[in-house]
């Protein structure tokens, strides 16, 4: 029995939440020790036994285990989940309460209950992001401090103080009230585009844990799909959003782990499967009046997506597209990209000249590629010396190994 | 074929879920090679880390051992090989190693008549 990929972190995920549902948020710490003892477990036993048929079943079974004993031996001197304390006094009440809350069903909604937990409106966006990456697809301090870029020290400062603040909220959030969840939604659906986006965008050098944070992005938008209350058309178009840049991600980078550049992707390299998944999702999200930033945003990823070479791009579309963005969500970054797209379109005069005209311009500043955008619409200006000056400033600005070498490809050709 | 035996001290779980599954996919790995070399005569079992010790005439019993994590045996396993060089030899790809571990290689005594 080989093990799935990611198996131990995702369980990890399910049974932290679970158990914190019958802890109690407050006992967090407790809930994270009994599920590193149910992995210590796993490790000793299958290594000797080999892998059980079902590892998920074997390792929930091992921490609904450890919960009982824990429950038992701590119910004096610990209170639990304050909606249980009465079931989990008497022994009589004791073990179908666990086995209930250990039931299938119960462990989805765990999941999505601490989703939902994660994006407390006292932590930033950023410490939501972290919170979730951390508890639910089950990344140590180091793992996500290599995919932010920030320092061991930094990242895990930010987790034990979201932590905190999680355990102080008293109760998990309730996902059953319509209203509370409607208002939670957009704060959930915005960590998981942050999510995303920090994987697809992101400056860690790691190509692996770059694919890896899309993949949980992923895994957890059709987690809030298959909720009632989750599935709304915005929630449809961020999976969408997500599927169609996902299907473009084997071509971003090129087989020794470089950035290509748009026109130099290989676009059979585009995942159709993921493309074809985007595009029932994006058409599952038209339904209702409500358009949001992450159905625009998904439109685009689709006409880039379905173009068949770079120059068959349907460009037109793109900035009337970004047009849209701009009015629901404006940003230097969007402005950037609706520049970069009329440049296509209309020639790199043009894109310089809207380039000049963004607003707050001066955000940009420490973005390489927006020196990278400037560079590359200067050579197609035929203006090679300002070209190299931009991609050297961009070069200076490189977050990683594979933006450095792709600056300095481009500086070698300006010459 | 002589017969040794494998004693595993200590060694640190994975600080993460996902090194945990690596140290996993490590182990199947080792004794799947060692199996298919024909080095595997009982893949052995896992010791839970309390147990009693029994003590001297007066047989006593103590809860125990509390010996050290680094010292304590977490399992076994029957190896075969040529000689006590090869079988060292074969405990040397053992993942434990990795983790501030150690393997006990222990010729099993030979009786001859």
């Amino acid at each position: 029995m080989e093990l799935s990929e990611h198996l131990f972190r995702h369980e990890a995920g399910r049974m932290v939440a679970t158990l914190t549902r019958i802890f109690g948020v407050h006992n967090l710490a407790l809930a994270e020790d009994v599920v590193q003892e149910a992995f210590c477990r796993a490790l000793e036993v299958w290594k000797f036994r080999g892998v059980p048929e079902n590892p998920s079943a074997w390792l929930m079974t091992t921490a609904k285990n450890r919960a009982l004993d824990v429950l038992r031996r701590e119910r004096t001197a610990r209170t639990f989940a304050p909606e249980l304390t009465r079931q989990l006094e008497s022994e009589w009440t004791l073990a179908p309460t666990v086995e209930v809350e250990f039931a299938a069903a119960a462990i989805k909604d765990d999941a999505l209950r601490m989703m939902f937990s994660c994006c407390n409106p006292l932590l930033s966006e950023e410490a939501q992001v972290a919170l979730i990456l951390h508890i639910l697809c089950g990344f140590s301090v180091d793992e996500i401090a290599s995919a932010f870029v920030g320092s061991h020290a930094a990242v895990e400062k930010r987790i034990v103080r979201s932590k905190k603040v999680l355990a102080g909220s008293k109760k998990l959030f309730d996902i059953s009230g319509a209203e509370d969840f409607a208002r939670r939604l957009p704060a959930v659906q915005r960590a998981l585009y942050l999510l995303f986006n920090e994987g697809y965008h992101g400056a860690s050098p790691e190509k692996a844990v770059r694919v890896e944070l899309c993949q949980e992005a992923k895994r957890l938008t059709s987690l809030l799909l298959k909720n009632a209350l989750g599935a709304t058309p915005s929630t449809y178009a961020l999976a969408a959003l997500i599927s169609l840049n996902a299907a473009r991600l084997p071509a971003r980078l090129d087989t020794s782990g470089n950035l290509t550049s748009l026109a130099d992707q290989d676009r059979s390299q585009f995942d159709q499967a993921l493309a074809q998944e985007g595009l029932r999702l994006l058409e599952r999200s038209a339904t209702g009046p409500e358009l949001t930033d992450y159905h625009v945003e998904a439109a685009i990823a689709w006409v880039h997506t379905s173009a068949e070479r770079t120059e068959d791009t349907d460009w037109a579309m793109i900035i009337s597209l970004y047009d849209k963005l701009m009015a629901l969500r404006p940003s230097p970054i969007v402005a950037l990209n609706r520049a970069i797209a009329i440049a296509q379109r209309e020639g790199p005069q043009r894109g310089l000249e809207e380039i000049q005209a963004i607003q707050d311009s001066e955000r940009l500043a420490k973005y390489p590629f927006y020196h990278a955008a400037l560079g590359e619409l200067e050579i197609g200006s035929g203006h090679l010396e300002d070209a190299r000056e931009h991609f050297v400033v961009a070069l200076k600005l490189a977050r990683n190994p594979m933006e450095r070498s792709f600056f300095e490809q481009r500086i070698t050709l300006c010459k | 074929m002589n017969e040794f035996v494998f004693l595993y001290r200590g060694g640190q779980a994975g600080r993460s879920p996902e090194q945990a599954q690596q140290m996993m996919q490590k182990w199947m790995a080792w004794f799947k090679e060692l199996a298919e070399n024909g080095h595997v005569k009982d893949r052995g079992q896992p010791l839970e880390r309390a147990g009693k010790l029994v003590n001297g005439k007066r047989k006593i019993v103590t809860d125990g051992p509390f010996a050290e994590a680094k010292d304590l045996v977490g399992g076994y396993t029957l190896i075969l090989a040529k000689d006590l060089d090869e079988a060292a030899e074969l405990s040397k790809g053992c993942p434990i190693l990795e983790v501030d571990g150690q393997v006990e290689v222990r010729p099993v005594m030979k009786l001859n008549m």
